[in-house]
């Protein structure tokens, strides 16, 4: 028998169609999608009403409470999607549990689109948790600035976020030999935005924590946001946010194709 | 040979779980490969559906090398294995469709064959039922169609009837003996003795890593003692006038039981018959017995057929 008698793969085809699956469950098992979007928007009620008027106030343009749901709703989009990827550690751990990912593995299908799949829904479950928060951030005194192609590369921008951090984040669940390791692991994740420029400005910040805050990849991309959603010069930002995600991406999907091929 | 394997060992650090396996399924009939817990079946048939990698040995399926070639392996093999591999949160005919997708059938094609199957396997009614609430039956009967989605050309079938009913696993040898009519090959291993004598036109039976024996059934029951008439008496005085009268007797494990070799005709029978009638010896009961598998077992691994490996 010769090579040509093997049917060809297609990883497209296969990544749509293990993207069906993904959605499929989520939608079998919604509380997951619920838990995601209610952790930010607790917090996001939390900062703006119970600290943002004293916090509004320490920012110094005298706007109090209103002027702070502007300065955090960043933060807690980003704290958002990353709520949404350690929920992408959790899926995978679970998954990788359930005897068909063996059956994947023996059929003659393109071996990463099990985890393409994870990636994409991912994004579009992240991408969805963000605007509820968003929503309920206008409903809470959010004022954006930014017009029709401000949105645009903000959603351009955090598709892009989203889908570096969930292929870490697959990782992640990859390697962790419990669900509750997954749900563990990328707590650094969530905690990260607080030591940055997400809650209060990092001039704020006693000299050792500022340098870390101000050199953190989560800094650049609250700024990025900032100003894109605020409308304002973002500067340099931009361009280290990507570079920071191109990285976590690139580095979190090689980790992903190793772990993934190793086990059996 | 749809299946040729040779010199295949597989260690978990120290733990030799195969120890040298030789073995060959020609294309279109059924190799059981039977053996107690933790002989090494799983383990076997991981490695010839690419899902573990050999310590040392050759392996072929379906002509192409499992640690070269595993993508061709792949598109020719179907696997069900010893646990479900179906996707719980989905419906029966979801996991059915996702597998017709995975195979590149057209969405027609997709639900045609999604519609064959689960009218095949029974599961018409279950179909728009999230898999987690199937019985063990149908979950195992929704494990074999999705194998069989994508027409492969040799099946594997880990311990297909374990936990089943006996209609259910009656049903379960129907299937297999339907798929080897429309040519399949395949392997199958179990812990059943019966299932192997019922499905399987070559047997190997597995024993700490090594096959212990070959064959087809008839030939394995030759490879023993020939069977035996049991008589039981009613009282200890039967039993030592019987045992002085039959001079090929043998205690039995029951102490007012006899074994006599014999070949069970039924000439034989009744000169026995006849012999202990003289005496007046009182036998409470009589019973032939035909050796089958569970003698084989016994006779090769010199262990009992023990817990789960029984005839039923
Ligand atoms: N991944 C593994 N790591 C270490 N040891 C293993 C592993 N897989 C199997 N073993 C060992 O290999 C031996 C054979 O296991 P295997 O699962 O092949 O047996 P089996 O014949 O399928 O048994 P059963 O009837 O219980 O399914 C067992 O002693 C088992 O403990
Ligand atoms: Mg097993």
């Amino acid at each position: 028998m010769t090579a040509a008698t093997i049917p060809r793969v297609h990883p497209l085809r296969d990544s749509v169609t293990m993207l069906r699956r993904n959605l499929k469950r989520m939608l079998r098992y919604p509380s997951m999608t619920v838990m995601l979007v209610g952790m930010p928007v607790v917090f996001l009620l939390l900062f703006v009403y119970v600290f943002g008027g004293t916090l509004g106030a320490g920012l110094g343009g005298g706007g109090g409470r209103a002027e702070y749901a502007n300065y955090v709703t960043p933060a807690i989009i980003l704290m958002t999607v990353m709520s949404a990827v350690q929920g992408t550690a959790i899926s995978i751990a679970m998954d990788m549990t359930e005897g068909i990912i063996t059956r994947f593995r023996t059929m003659h299908i393109a071996r990463v689109s099990v985890l393409t799949g994870h990636v994409l829904g991912s994004v579009l479950q992240g991408l969805f948790a963000v605007a509820i928060v968003i929503g309920v951030a206008l409903l809470v005194g959010f004022r954006p600035e930014a017009g029709p192609l401000g949105w645009l590369a903000t959603t351009g921008f955090l598709a892009f976020m989203t889908f570096a951090f969930v292929w870490l984040c697959v990782a992640l669940g990859l390697k962790s030999k419990t669900v509750e390791t997954a749900s563990n692991a990328p707590m650094p994740l969530i905690l990260l935005p607080f030591l940055g420029s997400g809650f209060v400005p990092t001039e704020s910040m006693p000299a050792g924590l500022r340098w870390f805050a101000e050199h953190q990849p989560f800094t650049p991309i609250i700024e990025t946001l900032r100003g894109l959603l605020m409308n304002e010069p973002i500067g340099g930002h931009v361009w280290i946010a990507t570079a920071w995600c191109a990285a976590i991406a690139l580095g979190g999907y090689l980790w992903s194709k190793r772990l993934y091929n190793r086990q059996s | 040979m749809a299946i040729s394997v040779s010199g295949l060992r597989k260690s978990f650090g120290d733990q030799v779980v195969l120890d040298g396996l030789d073995l060959t399924v020609p294309s279109g009939t059924v190799f059981a490969l039977l053996g107690a817990n933790g002989a090494g079946k799983t383990t076997t048939v991981k490695i010839l559906s690419t899902l573990l990698a050999a310590d040392a040995g050759d392996v072929r399926v379906a002509g192409h090398d499992v640690a070269r070639e595993p993508d061709a392996v792949r598109a020719a093999i179907g696997v069900t294995g010893q646990f479900s591999a179906v996707d719980k949160l989905l419906t029966g005919a979801e996991n059915l469709r996702l597998m017709a997708d995975l195979h590149g059938l057209s969405r027609r094609d997709g639900r045609r064959r999604t519609a064959e199957l689960l009218d095949v396997f029974g599961l018409t009614d279950a179909a728009g039922k999230p898999a987690s609430t199937y019985s063990g039956g149908m979950l195992r009967r929704l494990d074999l169609a999705m194998t069989l989605v994508g027409s492969p050309r040799v099946i594997f079938l880990d311990e297909p009837t374990t936990g089943l009913d006996p209609r259910s696993r009656r049903d379960m040898w129907q299937i297999v003996r339907d798929l080897v009519a429309g040519g399949v090959t395949i392997l199958l291993t179990t812990q059943y003795l019966e299932e192997a004598d019922e499905l399987a036109d070559r047997i190997a039976v597995l024993d700490h890593g090594r096959i212990v024996a070959e064959g087809t059934a008839d030939e394995l029951k030759r490879r023993i003692p020939g069977g035996h008439v049991r008589l039981r008496f009613a009282d200890t005085q039967g039993v030592d006038t019987a045992l002085g009268l039959l001079d090929d007797a043998a205690r039995d494990n029951d102490a007012l039981a006899l074994r006599v070799p014999s070949d069970g005709s039924l000439t034989a029978l009744k000169t026995l018959i006849d012999r202990l009638d003289e005496r007046a010896v009182a036998v409470d009961e009589l019973s032939v017995h035909t050796p089958d598998l569970d003698d084989v077992f016994l006779a090769l691994t010199g262990r009992p057929a023990e817990e789960k490996v029984t005839s039923r």
